[in-house]
């Protein structure tokens, strides 16, 4: 029979999913090679100073003399893998503490429920800066900053999964057939869960380079000399005549984040189980 | 009560006689491209109002596929050929959105697995009340004493009390009969019966089968009743067609088809009813 | 103890808004090589029982016990070898089947349930051709199933795991009426053969007649009768009974709908007849 996983029906590829895919792709791919084609040296300021776009410096240069374009680009490669680490890093731990907390239920559920939701509770700039109080401002400490905060969405999510599942006659069929409980989560309940939190994690994708820039904005990221957007916008802000500085950064940015969450969003109609066969239409 | 469309006046003789759905030529492949399965080969069907079209028919037939297609819920990887009208409108073909807005407002549909077309985590209050709020523009409290009505009308229970529970905390019947009364909730014109009362006991079913004839008498609603219980099929359905291997091999008036069964297929199934010696004797 | 089953004054409750007394005092038993029928008024308590017999239910009082020793309750730890002789057949046969995993393979595990008890193995396909579908639908998904055949796929998997026990909870509800009554047959003969109980749960007397040596009818969470199959049907002494088996709608074609009993249910039907119950 068909491959169902490997195939994707064409109704699936609708106009935003592809061009946010495309977009996501291409910055991605400048994250990973940036360093071996930008250019100049995105620390060296030898150019120069405040030259508007032209041939030679696509994109200008800033108040040092250093090719915003090389900055830009080299930019991609401090922001999105850690923004992606952020992500992987939260799934992992979130999922596996929401599938624990619903799978077990009782006592080991409402010990982690109410941790995730002290946690939760914590305005994520604050929380960021205290950990920049503690441990210095740098660009991992605010990973470490951001990851604290956002582990548990997908912690919550999963949680509530896992307990719809729980009562799943299936899922009570493979425990007659005397299933142990990580073969239960295995088999039964972590494919279910799979698509959801695929779906949240590229919507997340967005939010945590906005979180990183943002952070980096404020001197609570990225350390200068570093080429990061954010705090490439931030110093922007002393040279507000030359809007080269800042209009490229904050494009950066914007793109990424509307590709991932198209990404997002097409993938949300993927795994939504009204967009299949879904009986669930008698409710519409 | 087979001479209900025998009317009054002339007028009321064309609305009771012209079909509301009309289904010509229909057929439904699933599969991809290269592999497409064929499931229903040219069916035609037409549901007038105040009569119930009775499909009969093999475990795997087509018969729930062919309802599906009347509403547009086939997955994606089907290929709907042939016509299906609803009055004027060509179903065939039409966008999801289009379908919405005949989807449960115009066409109600009562699955075959009555707990997929309740939501898990929503009360059967809201399932039951959101539906009328929104198609009927009913006041929360009018929808209220609306869902009360006809949790009683399809005798769940303590009604009052129900709306309040979760689909999980009643009875499989139980269940189905709550799909039942969302279908019914707001005033269809056709409703899809997809084996209806296969989770009733034959008290419970009586009552539901009372209530599908009166609203088909009462409201001129179209029934399409799918069943494989002859008995059922014998007590309210006006008309009978037989299906197999995604063909109508069979269809009439129901006392030509219990009486003078033309395919080979339909004695069959007559000679398969548990009480079938029963069934001679009355009709000798 | 000759019994394989025995069910003893098993009372279940449900603690909600309001207290619901599902199952009340109810008392059964099922010897090896017997099937024994449940029938009744939805809602009156049947699944409850079925769930309470696997272990799914905790009994507010009474004991359910399975070859002498009680059947412990389906927690999260992994059920003991001598319990996964226990098998049941889901009432909703769609959310009883994994929709990420292929028909084929959830026999297999069905199968493996059976081997790791030391019961010889077998192959999806034998079951599946068992339960009366094309053996090709090993490599389907449930979403690609028509009802009925979901059904049979859930008694296929249960049987693969050679139950000594086997609960069913409205098996075959969906499918047509030639199917019904070879797949019951087919049920019968398994349960025979390898000498295991069937509790076979249905509101459909005239199947149950057919496969059935004793049958039991619920009402409201009690039993209202209890006895041999053959003589509850062909001369029933409760009320209960009587409607129910009056109102089974006869397929002659004449259009007869069979009269529906007033929504509130006569107050006889609630009584205690001590000589329905147990008839030999
Ligand atoms: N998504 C799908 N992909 C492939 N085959 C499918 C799919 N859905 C249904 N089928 C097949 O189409 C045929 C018709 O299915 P359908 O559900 O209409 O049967 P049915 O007449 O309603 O039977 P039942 O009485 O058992 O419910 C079946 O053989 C089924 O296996
Ligand atoms: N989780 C629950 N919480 C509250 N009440 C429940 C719950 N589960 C079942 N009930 C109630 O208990 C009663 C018995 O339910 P049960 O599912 O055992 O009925 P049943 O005999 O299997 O009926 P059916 O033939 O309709 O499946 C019903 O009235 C039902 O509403
Ligand atoms: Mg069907
Ligand atoms: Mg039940």
């Amino acid at each position: 029979m068909r491959k169902r996983w490997l195939k994707i029906p064409a109704a699936w590829i609708t106009p935003l999913g592809v061009i946010g895919a495309v977009i996501a792709i291409t910055w991605v791919g400048i994250a990973f090679t940036a360093r071996l084609w930008v250019p100049f040296d995105p620390l060296s300021q030898d150019l120069p100073r405040l030259q508007a776009p032209g041939i030679d410096t696509l994109m200008g240069t800033d108040a040092l003399g250093r090719d915003i374009f090389s900055r830009l680009m080299t930019g991609a490669s401090v922001t999105i893998p850690l923004a992606l680490m952020l992500v992987l890093m939260s799934l992992v731990v979130g999922t596996l503490i929401g599938a624990i907390a619903g799978y077990f239920g009782k006592w080991v559920d409402e010990l982690l429920m109410r941790l995730t939701d002290l946690v939760m509770a914590f305005p994520t700039v604050i929380l960021a800066m205290v950990v920049a109080a503690a441990l210095g401002p740098s660009l991992f400490n605010a990973v470490i900053a951001a990851f604290v905060v956002s582990w548990p969405q997908y912690a919550r999510m999963t949680r509530s999964i896992v307990l719809g599942l729980r009562t799943q006659n299936y899922v009570m069929a493979g425990r007659l057939m005397g299933f142990s409980p990580f073969k239960t989560l295995r088999v039964d309940i972590a494919p279910n869960v799979v698509g959801p939190i695929l779906v949240l994690a590229s919507l997340d994708v967005g939010t945590a380079i906005l979180l990183l820039s943002g952070l980096s904005f404020l001197g609570l990221g990225a350390q200068p000399p570093t080429a990061e957007w954010g705090s490439m916008i931030s110093a922007a802000i002393q040279n507000f005549d030359s809007w080269w500085i800042g209009l490229f950064p904050g494009l950066a940015i914007l793109t990424v984040v509307m590709a991932f969450n198209f990404v997002g969003d097409s993938l949300r109609d993927i795994f939504d189980p009204t967009s299949q066969v879904s009986r669930a239409g008698a409710r519409s | 009560m087979s001479d209900i469309t025998t009317p009054q006046t002339a007028d009321a003789a064309a609305a009771s006689t012209t079909p509301v759905l009309t289904v010509a030529g229909l057929t439904i492949g699933i599969g991809s491209r290269k592999n497409l399965k064929s499931i229903v080969k040219g069916i035609s069907l037409a549901l007038t109002p105040g009569r119930i079209q009775g499909l009969a028919g093999e475990s795997g037939s087509g018969k729930t596929v062919t309802s599906l297609a009347m509403l547009g819920l086939l997955p994606s990887n089907a290929v709907v050929g042939g016509s299906i009208r609803l009055g004027d409108t060509e179903l065939v073909g039409m966008t999801h959105r289009q379908l919405n807005d005949i989807r449960g407002r115009r066409i109600a549909m009562i699955f075959q697995d009555p707990s997929s077309s309740l939501h898990p985590q929503l009360t059967v209050g809201t399932q039951l009340t959101d539906h009328v709020k929104r198609h009927l523009k009913m006041s929360a409290k009018q929808a209220r004493a609306h869902a009360i009505e006809l949790l009683d009308r399809v005798r769940v229970p303590n009604p009052a009390e129900a709306l309040a529970r979760y689909p999980h905390q009643f009875s499989g019947g139980q269940r189905q009969r709550i799909a039942i009364a969302i279908a019914l909730a707001c005033d269809p014109i056709v409703l899809l019966a997809d084996e209806p009362t296969t989770a009733l006991d034959v008290t419970v079913q009586a009552g539901i089968l009372h209530l599908l004839r009166d609203l088909a008498d009462e409201r001129q609603l179209a029934v399409l009743l799918v069943t494989h219980d002859l008995g059922v099929m014998s007590a309210i359905a006006d008309d009978i067609a037989v299906m197999r291997h995604g063909e109508i091999v069979e269809s009439n008036v129901r006392s030509e088809i219990f009486v003078n069964p033309q395919h080979a297929y339909t004695r069959e199934l007559l000679a398969s009813l548990p009480g079938a010696a029963g069934f001679e004797e009355a009709s000798e | 103890m000759s019994e394989l089953l025995e069910v003893s004054d098993l009372v279940i409750e449900y603690h909600g808004a309001t207290v619901v007394r599902a199952v009340d005092e109810v008392s059964l038993t099922i010897a090896p090589g017997e099937v024994l029928a449940l029938v009744g008024e939805s809602g009156c308590g049947k699944s409850s029982l079925a769930r309470a017999v696997v272990g799914m239910e905790k009994p507010r009082a009474g004991a359910v016990t399975y070859r002498g020793s009680e059947v412990p309750l389906l927690g999260v730890r992994r059920r003991r070898a001598q319990f996964t002789s226990i098998q049941m057949v889901f009432q909703d046969p769609n959310s009883s089947l994994n929709p990420r995993i292929r028909v084929g393979q959830q026999i297999s595990e069905g199968i493996r349930a059976a081997v790791e008890r030391g019961d010889e193995g077998s192959q999806p396909e034998e079951w599946l051709e068992r339960v009366g579908l094309p053996i090709e639908m090993v490599s389907r998904y449930a979403h690609e199933l028509s009802g009925g055949q979901r059904q049979r796929v859930a008694i296929a998997r249960a049987l693969a795991a050679r139950p000594d026990l086997l609960v069913a909870d409205e098996p075959i509800s969906a499918l047509d009426a030639s199917s019904q009554a070879s797949v019951a047959d087919m049920m019968r003969k398994l349960a025979l053969d390898a000498g295991a109980g069937l509790l076979f749960i249905s509101h459909d007397l005239a199947i149950v007649r057919l496969i059935a040596d004793r049958t039991v009818v619920m009402y409201r969470g009690k039993i209202v009768e209890s006895g041999v199959s053959d003589l509850i049907w062909n001369d029933p002494v409760h009320p209960y009974t009587r409607a129910l088996i009056s109102a089974i709608p006869e397929p002659d074609g004449k259009g007869n709908l069979p009269a529906a009993p007033a929504a509130d249910a006569p107050e006889e039907w609630r009584m205690t007849l001590p000589e329905a119950l147990d008839r030999a």
